[in-house]
């Protein structure tokens, strides 16, 4: 630790108050301390603010295709003078629409709930929760900001080229992302969609090495791995996630670039299009859907164990009560981080999959939900007979769990092959995804926003504006992708521009528009807290003390506005695990903090 | 003009809703944070159980609007899919009690515990029994489901019954191309090289295979009630799949990865136009993996019809070979019949 310490204390930059210290300041430049700073806390606001911004993208693009779905037989004069050709004649065209639907699913799932979740959260929490200065390497934990920069530059100058953006889905399968005859945004479009993933992906690995070797190496004295908070554990098992998983990503996009420009045919075989007769034989298409999905399984919890562990902190501080079953905890974190790599083939029941083969990834698969069981009772058990705060970050957590269980609950229909069957590609699987990994992970997102917000900036959020924007969006969310799982076990597919001309699909008219209504509030009630997230930055209300919520994790030893080296003089040393609440501490507080001596009276953790 | 002013609105309501929440910070502290805090924690407190209670209501209510439009009221329309309606009762059943026994145990404890003067959280770290009761009480559950499930999956998957016709389907930017095998029962060869549009020969049908001189290509699929079909699936440019709602099938279509699927109709058209109570059914065929602008109208269509009636539809079928190349044709010659046979020999297209 002792050279650690040296290494950082050049830039380490004290608080304002201790002024006796000013002479070890480092001068900053308005570059060096904003745009290409070393600082994780700097960092991951970058990180946050980038998500932000395509959050915002992202949830439009939906907005926008959900006038479509719910009104495919209007027509929206402004869209044209918006979208141009894109919209002629006030009607989104098909080409667009399915641009619109990849880029909702490209930009949610990367650049949100993957670099905006575990970017600003891993970055912010990490070196201060196990006591560290910073990250273990500053300069990579920089770089990977700027490569997810990069990522995002291309990814925002695909949506202006004139072919359109990628538009096969955010899977992408060859051969209709190879071919640039068989759809318009297979054309350039899919390029830079495929050279800015090669960039996040560069990102994610930088910042994922990083956040491993700084949980291993890098714990304050006492900070043993059991001591460590729970969201710590999570951070750690989705750097493993993203580290051994995106490389296989990144080898099938590149071969995916090769056959769309070297003439390779890794993926493509058999091919007539637009009736020319193509020469490439001996690939397989079905490959990539292997490569993708060995990420894009793992994906999925690299977004989710996060608001797990988030949830799992702020479930325990504002119930005043210990997490339940701690190892439990750790111990199913575990259980889902090596499942999450064998159980990729669900996705591909209907591709012609050996049936054999399918029996194994079906029980893999539902072994999957006794990990999540014990979470979800575990949770449970940590509100029984606590004494809760209902803080925003509180009722986002809460939230959490109640979608988690929603959304965990129908992925045994779609994890059991012979029900996938019928269910695969409708819209019971939109209902499923977006439940448990697209909304309950922007609550635990959300959830960790309100609650870490007074560390960040030294402010607090609105407190009216946070419960306006829980209840909306909860209730919202449910009204949205409840009814879903109907349209879905009618077998409505996913992916269709207009229903009306189908006799087994049209039933639900009315039902798609008043999805479309509910999607465009509940994507107002996200402006809200934008609006309150910037606002909250220069105008909230100040915090006054180090700890407002009475919590027992080091982040809260720091100053109210820590500089760059979080602790001013010695990082304090560890004796107890992160979950002492609901015990006497000798000032008359309800909670233990972390680096407080375990006392003659207590046992041991 | 009606934009601008529904603009305009959206933006005043965002500014009252903002001001409102400021005043509202400013009257807590003149209030008193804590008690204000304690007041916003009660209001919660409620809601989280309203919210449970409307949404149990709301989960009711809902079911009994949409189930009706879904398939299963009216059952599976394949005998194999009959499998696929248990899978989904049985999955129902047992979800549907955790999810109502968690979403309560959720909301009402968040209620019940809520914050109280003087109240002091329970220490309670963890529990070796509790632990293991909810590790194996889900693990039991989910072999029963795992256990059913792959024993009906391994029946839809299997061989298809030895009496089962053979139809072959094929998709293409946007549309299904079906192919019957004809008399010999063995579609002939294909080789997606020999796709040439002007002559007709869509499918890149091999006619040097003598077996594939009495195929047929029809843009239609007929099929016999109560006799095992199974499709044979291709596609020619991309990923497209078929999709059988009403049999619960469903299977890709991959370009040079064959595959194929099987069941056996239960219900001719006629039938299911009475049990479902609209003359308008059909059987359709959806393609149900993203194929490019026009994926969602890529629509077939099948007609069940009784076995009968599907073999005079059957022999009123032209094989592909004489609309290919009509001067083979016998029926459009006056030369006898040996010589016809002699014309039948296969020919370079």
């Amino acid at each position: 630790m002792s050279n650690v310490i040296t290494l950082n204390e050049a830039a380490v930059q004290f608080d304002t108050h201790h002024d006796a210290h000013l002479d070890h300041h480092h001068k900053e430049t308005f570059i060096s301390k904003y745009v290409f700073s070393l600082d994780h806390k700097t960092i991951s606001k970058q990180f946050l603010v980038t998500g932000i911004i395509w959050a915002i993208i992202g949830g439009l693009f939906s907005v926008v295709f959900r006038l479509q779905l719910g009104y495919p037989n209007s027509t929206f004069p402004w869209l044209e003078d918006l979208l141009g050709h894109w919209a002629k004649g006030g009607k989104i065209q098909p080409e667009f629409y399915y641009a619109l639907v990849t880029m909702h699913g490209t930009i949610l799932v990367f650049f949100v709930l993957t670099a905006g979740l575990s970017g600003t959260f891993s970055n912010f929490l990490i070196p201060l929760q196990i006591g560290a200065r910073d990250m273990a390497s500053p300069l990579l934990n920089c770089m990977s900001y700027w490569f997810f920069f990069g990522a995002s530059v291309v990814m925002m100058s695909s949506l202006f080229v004139q072919t359109g953006p990628a538009s096969g889905g955010w899977t992408i399968y060859p051969p209709l992302s190879a071919l640039g005859d068989a759809s318009s945004g297979s054309k350039i479009g899919m390029d830079l969609w495929l050279v800015s993933m090669a960039l996040f992906i560069v990102s994610s690995l930088l910042g994922g090495l990083n956040y491993i070797t700084t949980v291993l190496n890098m714990r304050t004295k006492g900070m043993s791995m059991t001591r460590m908070p729970l969201t710590i554990w999570a951070f750690f098992f989705t750097a493993v996630l993203g580290v051994l998983s995106f490389p296989v990503l990144l080898s099938g996009a590149i071969l995916l670039l090769f056959d769309r420009n070297l003439g390779t045919s890794f993926f493509l075989s058999d091919i007539v299009v637009a009736g020319k007769v193509l020469p490439n034989e001996g690939g397989s298409a079905i490959l990539f859907q292997h490569l993708f999905w060995f990420l894009g399984h793992p994906e999925v919890y690299i977004i989710l164990l996060p608001a797990m562990g988030m949830s799992s902190e702020i479930l325990s501080v504002n119930s005043r009560k210990p997490i339940f079953g701690y190892m439990a905890m750790v111990g199913s974190l575990f259980a889902i981080t090596i499942l999450a790599f064998l159980v990729w083939a669900h996705h591909m029941f209907v591709t012609g999959l050996n049936p054999f083969l399918g029996a194994f990834f079906v029980l893999l698969t539902l072994l999957i939900a006794i990990p999540s069981a014990i979470k979800v009772f575990n949770w449970l058990t940590t509100l029984w007979r606590g004494n809760i705060r209902f803080t925003p970050a509180m009722l986002f957590a809460i939230g959490f769990v109640s979608l988690f269980i929603s959304g965990g609950l129908t992925g045994i229909f779609l994890g059991n092959s012979a029900l996938d069957i019928h269910l695969h590609d409708t819209y019971f699987v939109i209902a499923h995804f977006h439940i448990v990994m697209g909304v309950a992970s922007f609550f635990g997102l959300f959830a960790g926003v309100y609650h870490w917000f007074p560390k960040m900036f030294g402010r607090f959020m609105n407190n009216t504006l946070s419960y306006i924007h829980f209840w909306v969006t909860i209730v919202g969310a449910y009204l949205i992708f409840w009814p879903m799982h109907y349209e879905g076990l009618a077998g409505m597919p996913r992916r269709y521009y207009d229903f009306s001309n189908w006799e087994s699909f049209k039933m639900f008219g009315g039902l798609n528009e008043f999805i479309s209504i509910v999607s465009i509030v509940v994507f107002a009630a996200q402006l809200l807290f934008v609006i309150n997230f910037f606002y909250s930055i220069w105008k909230g209300r100040k915090v006054t003390t180090m700890n407002p919520w009475e919590a027992t994790t080091l982040e809260w030893t720091t100053p109210i506005r820590p500089g760059h080296g979080n602790w001013v003089g010695e990082i304090p040393e560890v004796h107890r695990w992160p979950y002492d609440y609901a015990k006497e501490s000798k000032d008359g507080k309800d909670f233990i903090m972390q680096d407080v001596p375990v006392g003659d009276d207590e046992e041991k953790h | 003009m009606k934009e601008l002013f529904i603009l305009a609105i959206v933006i005043m309501v965002f500014i009252v809703i903002f001001q409102i929440a400021k005043a509202s910070e400013y009257v807590s502290v003149l209030k008193g944070e804590e008690k204000t805090r304690k007041q916003n924690n009660k209001i919660n407190g409620f809601l989280l159980v309203a919210f449970l209670i409307l949404g149990l209501i709301g989960v009711y209510v809902c079911n009994e609007w949409f189930f009706k439009k879904t398939l299963f009221p009216q059952g599976s329309a394949s005998v194999e899919g009959e499998k696929i309606d248990f899978m989904l009762y049985l999955t129902i059943g047992v979800t549907g009690v955790i999810f109502i026994i968690t979403q309560i145990l959720l909301f009402w404890f968040a209620f019940k515990y809520q914050e109280k003067e003087g109240k002091k959280a329970f220490f309670f770290p963890h529990n070796t029994k509790l632990e293991l009761l909810w590790t194996t009480v889900p693990a039991i559950f989910l072999t029963v489901l795992v256990v059913f499930g792959l024993i009906n999956w391994f029946k839809i998957t299997g061989n298809p019954p030895d009496n089962a016709i053979v139809v072959e389907i094929t998709g293409h930017q946007f549309a299904w191309e079906m192919r019957y095998p004809g008399n010999d029962g063995i579609l002939g060869k294909k080789n997606y090289r020999l796709y040439n549009k002007p002559s007709g020969n869509i499918l890149g049908v091999d006619f040097e295979d003598i077996n594939s001189l009495d195929d047929l290509h029809t843009t239609q699929m007929h099929l016999p009630v109560g006799i095992p079909v199974k499709l044979v699936i291709g596609a020619q440019d991309v990923i497209h799949d078929v999709g059988l709602v009403h049999f619960r099938m469903k299977m890709d279509a991959v370009p040079g990865i064959p595959t194929t699927l099987w069941f056996t109709p239960k219900y001719t058209t006629e039938e299911m136009k009475v049990r479902t109570g609209n003359p308008n059914f059909v059987y359709e065929i959806s393609c149900d993996q993203i194929c490019g602008a026009s994926h969602f109208s890529m629509r077939g269509v099948i007609v069940v019809e009784k076995p009968e009636e599907y073999k005079k539809w059957i022999a009123d079928q032209k094989p592909e070979y004489y609309s290919l190349f009509p001067d083979k044709d016998p029926t459009k010659t006056t030369t006898d019949s040996t010589k016809a046979m002699a014309a039948v020999l296969p020919v370079k297209n």
